[in-house]
């Protein structure tokens, strides 16, 4: 991290140079909510959707006389109507090269456009059940500061999503659908439990005392594949480099914190990694709101403009930033 | 000194690439062990009507438990982990709740992916299972007058039929149940309606029971054209047009 001291008084100067700010949580409770907003926003979208298909067959909800939504994570109706699908549980099928029912590719189809508009990974940081599970031992890691652990490649996850296709081929059922813990623990709430839970504990104990962020940023493949649906992902996370001071208080509460490449950032305006979750974690500790949500279309729209302005004023801020970055 | 650096950089990248695609290699031999186990976890898992070819069928399951919500009788369930039972997919245990064979078949309709196949448009046609008889416990066979699970058959008369069998040493017959292959769906009424402590019928996969007798075997009385289209009636040895048979080699004079 490039800051320059000053001479006055040792407040350290960022690139751009203004003060390093460090995050501090507000002390009043309201405060204290809209830092925690997007959490909050995140269990509520986490339960409310296992809740959606929890009470549409227990206590009977309805909307317009429809059933909300029937099934699970993997294939459900809602309204019995429009069809939703795991789109990476149906390409595990077509790849076992069995001819699908029309009503689960257009049900793939619609939720491959969602994650596509809202973020791929939004599913990871704003769906997913284990997130609940993961996010709680990095909870509890930070909590009692415990040691990082075994260091592993966050590729592997690439790895994974490339075997389960090709086993899923050579094995002619879907490979990933057979293991998942994610299937296990969303079907097991929904529809009865068993040794689920298992599964769902060992990754809880993986993340807590083997690798951080190990499951959810290293080894799964519905992450790695939602990822890659990402990297066109319409909703970004959206950097204005001027006003970054470099405090580093974003990669510190970040889960993919190497998708925080500042550098590249402040070119693209935006974090541009289909490994970004979209969880707005760095959102609410950016003392210096360079870091919000926004549309890539509106940042590229703002980039350009941003850029004219710097080439009308040789002394631009942006360039003071990515040199500072650079070094 | 550069190129040498590039060459031993070169010889990190392929060395780190072999021992991924290895680690790779490992992690999916395993998964893929993982897998066969699940899938093969058990060979006596009744599935709904629909899922008769088992490896289509486990293909193409998403374990979205659609069938399972939208079956009226609450006959399907979604496997748990850990049950000797196909992860995740749909099956029914007879003895608890059994297949009241809808007609519209509800369950297939709900599944979006045509595991519970699409074609099946008549529930009679299904074969979820085949219901077989353990005559030493079944109250019939013992000479009793049950037939239970003849009345509560969904196809009566023609799924099981009572047999009149004759019992040594009396002059009352017995009337016992026996199933027609042809026309069971295996939808398992009869192993929930048996009144034994343990269902003296139940429905077990087809495969574990059904025998074949193979293409040799010519029953004449029932397919007389078979038997009858390869057969030469007997000629005398001066009128056949081929070469003499074993038989004839055997009795032929000049060998005598």
């Amino acid at each position: 991290m490039s800051t320059l001291e000053s001479g006055n008084g040792g407040v350290r100067l960022g690139p751009n140079g203004r003060p390093v700010r460090p995050f501090v949580m507000p002390k009043r409770f309201t405060g204290k909510l809209w830092v925690w907003r997007y959490t909050i926003l995140r269990r509520i979208t986490e339960i409310g959707v296992l809740l959606l298909f929890f009470g549409t067959v227990h206590w009977g909800w309805t909307l317009f006389g429809q059933r909300i939504l029937v099934g699970n994570l993997s294939a459900s109706t809602l309204l019995d109507t429009v069809p939703l699908a795991d789109p990476f549980a149906t390409l595990q099928i077509l790849f076992t090269g069995h001819v699908l029912q029309p009503e689960v590719l257009l049900g793939a189809a619609i939720v491959l456009v969602f994650y596509a508009l809202l973020g791929g990974r939004v599913w990871c940081a704003w769906v997913c059940p284990v997130a609940l599970v993961t996010d709680l031992s990095s909870w509890l890691r930070r909590r009692f500061g415990i040691s990082p652990g075994v260091s592993i490649s966050r590729s592997v996850r690439y790895w994974a999503l490339g075997v389960a296709l090709v086993l899923s081929t050579l094995t002619g059922v879907a490979a990933f659908e057979w293991v998942s813990p994610i299937s296990m623990f969303h079907r097991e709430l929904l529809f009865g439990a068993g040794l689920g839970w298992m599964a769902v504990a060992g990754i809880f104990v993986f993340d807590l005392f083997v690798v951080r962020d190990g499951w959810c940023g290293h080894l799964c493949p519905l992450g790695a594949f939602y990822g890659v649906v990402g990297e066109v992902a319409l909703l970004r996370i959206r950097f204005d480099a001027p006003t970054c001071t470099h405090c580093g208080e974003c990669a510190k509460v970040c889960p993919e914190p190497h998708v925080l490449n500042l550098k590249k950032a402040a070119e693209a305006g935006m974090i541009r990694s289909g490994e970004c979750t979209n969880c707005g974690r760095c959102v609410v500790v950016c003392p210096e709101d360079t870091l919000s949500f926004d549309l890539r279309f509106l940042i590229r729209k703002h980039n350009l403009q941003s850029s004219s302005a710097a080439l009308a004023d040789s002394s631009s801020t942006v360039q003071a930033a990515n040199q500072g970055t650079s070094s | 000194m550069s190129s040498s650096k590039t060459a031993s950089a070169r010889r990190l990248f392929l060395a780190k690439l072999g021992q991924s695609a290895a680690m790779a290699a490992t992690g999916g031999l395993l998964w893929g062990f993982m897998v066969e186990q699940q899938v093969h976890a058990a060979h006596n898992v009744i599935r709904p009507p629909g899922a008769e070819d088992a490896d289509g069928f486990y293909a193409k399951c998403i374990k979205c438990g659609q069938c399972v919500r939208d079956c009226p009788y609450d006959t399907l369930r979604l496997a748990p982990a850990g049950m000797r039972i196909p992860i995740g997919t749909p099956y029914f245990v007879p003895r608890e709740i059994p297949c009241y064979m809808c007609p519209d078949i509800p369950c297939k309709a709900a599944c979006p992916t045509g595991a519970l196949n699409p074609k099946l448009t008549k529930i009679d046609d299904a074969r979820m299972g085949l219901a077989v008889i353990d005559m030493e416990h079944c109250l019939s066979w013992q000479g009793l007058r049950c037939e239970v699970c003849y009345r509560e058959c969904p196809i009566q008369g023609k799924a099981i039929i009572v047999k009149n069998y004759p019992r040594k040493l009396s002059k009352h017959g017995m009337f016992v149940p026996v199933v027609q292959a042809e026309y069971c769906t295996g939808c398992g009424v009869c192993e929930k309606a048996c009144p034994t402590e343990k269902a003296a019928i139940r429905v077990v996969q087809p495969e574990l029971v059904e025998g074949k007798i193979g293409e040799h075997y010519r029953l004449g009385w029932k397919d007389p054209g078979r038997l009858t289209e390869e057969f030469k009636p007997y000629a005398p040895p001066s009128q056949r047009q081929e070469g003499p048979s074993g038989l004839d080699y055997l009795n032929r004079e000049d060998e005598l």
